[in-house]
């Protein structure tokens, strides 16, 4: 008999393959219920102390709300300046058409050391002092594109029939957009409000070179790396995950509901 | 690309003729004026940077401007090893995961086709590492590999090990690591590209007596090499500037420095502008070379 190879042998290969890519998700959640003292290196037995007093390592805490904040700024604008990119690049005709899809590309094929590095000379020469205000300039920046990428899939699949039969039913321009254009592009504009938010929240580099003294969460793991990482740094990487999965997996079953009912008329 | 995949996916409309207007000028100009402010302008900055000459006061981290194009010489000449480093790791890593990548791809879009959810659940589970801390990922890693892990320990004791071997600090940690953290940036774009793989295609060449390899090499392989370009790009790019995972303090030890762990050291800790600047964009002229290249086969339209 012979070996099938799509019968057995991928869907082993792809099973193995994503208990390797969830072994530190595990191994992160486990010891965040570690009853460590200091470092958190060593299992010394099961504690929910670490989940119940998350905010006892109040830098933690500290940075994990810089990170809120930041992640939420910058999605804000970060989604509506590229949403505004997106309906104009499918919808309109316009000059320097490559240049502006190449302007767009490029923060995408930059590797996140030389924005970082960029940016902060820029300040340096500017004579801007790093903050709060540097750091939510950097993420707008890096997650815009991403915000164009996604937003413009979904303008892509609108139909121009529906905005011309609200135009046809005496609507003005702001009324279609209003009633038709948005409501559609809403599902795209979403996903990629999430996407930006997750870019920002998780992002490191670009972040350690624009922020100066302000701490956010993915800074302050790097920083006590060098001595430990405290427990309930785990516990809020371990929350984020949860929230996140949750959210996408609804995302998912909701969509994959929706197919069947189409596929059933 | 990679994360239109994430949006489900539509067949795209027929858009109605694109008009040329003010409005199109309206709603590009913000975006477009921000990136340019804040994206291409620090280029500029860089480059400024990278030419500048210690200041005449003699203050540490403090330059004037200037010419000096010295500072490349320098930079090369002091940095050569972790600049290889940089491109060598990027490069080897890129390939692993490639290789890991592609049949996980292969199998969501493929095999999985026809059912909504397992492909759904299958995605969610690709992506799911993006959810969880790119640090903490790591810094799990170095504890699973650490010296007194159990890992290390039984690979000591049926003597794979030698007694005084170890794993972090190495260019395997750091491969790994690097491997491990990009997998999804991989898998995601070769998937989105082989979802729209036509299987009548490869029926039809199994009717033509093609066994499964040959149908892979000849027209699975080749008509996704579009996904596989854009996902080594992906991969690649972040890589070869990443200075997390090749860090004393994760994956990395003395001799596993890349040129993202120089610039991090001349730019924040010993303010030495000028050659973190000049690293830097070096770093991004070979990216530039790279992009264009690949700009040159498939035009800009396709970029986004």
């Amino acid at each position: 008999m012979k070996l099938s190879l799509g019968k057995y042998l991928l869907p082993t290969y792809v099973f193995l393959t994503f208990l390797f890519l969830g072994i530190p998700i595990a191994y992160t959640f486990v010891f965040s219920f570690n009853d460590s003292i200091k470092s958190n290196i060593i299992w010394r037995g099961f504690t929910l102390d670490n989940w119940i007093n998350v905010c006892n390592q109040q830098e933690v805490c500290d940075a994990f709300a810089n990170s809120l904040i930041i992640a939420v700024s910058a999605t804000l604008i970060a989604t509506v300046l590229g949403t505004m990119i997106a309906i104009a690049l499918v919808r309109y005709r316009f000059k320097f058409r490559s240049a502006t899809n190449l302007l767009l590309f490029l923060p995408l094929a930059t590797p996140e050391v030389v924005m970082g590095a960029g940016l902060a000379a820029q300040f340096l020469d500017f004579g801007w002092p790093k903050g709060m205000l540097t750091v939510i300039i950097a993420h707008t920046m890096f997650t815009l594109s991403f915000v164009v990428v996604t937003v413009k899939a979904r303008v892509a699949t609108l139909d121009p029939a529906l905005e011309e039969a609200g135009r046809d039913l005496y609507a003005n321009p702001a009324q279609v957009f209003m009633k038709i254009t948005f409501p559609l592009l809403l599902p795209g504009i979403l996903a990629a409000a999430m996407l930006a938010f997750a870019l920002s929240f998780d992002d490191f580099i670009i972040t350690q070179f624009n922020s100066g003294a302000i701490d956010t969460f993915p800074k302050f793991v790097y920083t006590a790396a060098a001595r430990g990482i405290p427990a309930e740094a785990n516990v809020i990487g371990s929350m984020v995950f949860i929230v996140a999965i949750a959210i996408v997996v609804t995302v998912q079953v909701r969509s994959s509901i929706k197919q069947r009912k189409l596929a059933k008329k | 690309m990679a994360f239109v995949a994430l949006g489900g996916s539509a067949p795209a409309k027929q858009q109605a003729p694109k008009k040329a207007g003010r409005v199109a000028l309206l709603l590009l100009l913000p975006g477009i004026a921000y990136l340019a402010l804040f994206f291409l302008t620090p280029l500029v900055s860089l480059v400024i940077t990278s030419l500048k000459v210690p200041s005449a006061t003699g203050d540490i981290g403090r330059y004037d401007y200037g010419a000096e194009i010295g500072n490349y010489f320098y930079a090369v000449e002091q940095y050569l090893p972790q600049i290889i480093r940089s491109f060598s790791f990027a490069l080897m890593a890129t390939i692993i995961a490639l290789l890991i990548s592609y049949p996980i791809a292969y199998f969501i879009a493929v095999k999985a086709r026809n059912r909504p959810l397992l492909k759904g659940l299958l995605l969610t589970l690709v992506i799911a590492p993006f959810f969880i801390s790119m640090l903490l990922r790591t810094f799990a890693w170095k504890q699973i590999f650490s010296n007194d892990s159990w890992i290390v320990n039984t690979l000591k004791a049926f003597g794979i090990f030698g007694t005084d071997s170890y794993i972090i600090g190495t260019d395997f940690a750091v491969i790994f690591g690097l491997v491990y953290n990009f997998i999804p940036f991989m898998t995601l774009p070769i998937f989105s590209n082989l979802d729209r793989l036509d299987i009548r295609l490869l029926e039809a060449s199994g009717d033509l007596y093609a066994n499964p390899f040959t149908t892979f090499r000849k027209i699975t392989f080749p008509l996704s090499l579009p996904g596989v370009i854009s996902g080594t790009l992906l991969t690649f790019i972040p890589i070869s500037g990443d200075y997390v995972v090749a860090s004393r303090d994760f994956l990395g030890g003395p001799d596993t420095a890349m040129i993202g762990n120089v610039v991090e050291a001349n730019f924040l800790r010993i303010q030495d502008y000028p050659t973190a600047s000049a690293l830097s964009v070096m770093l991004m002229a070979a990216i530039v070379i790279l992009v264009s290249a690949y700009v040159r086969r498939s035009g800009t339209d396709d970029l986004l």
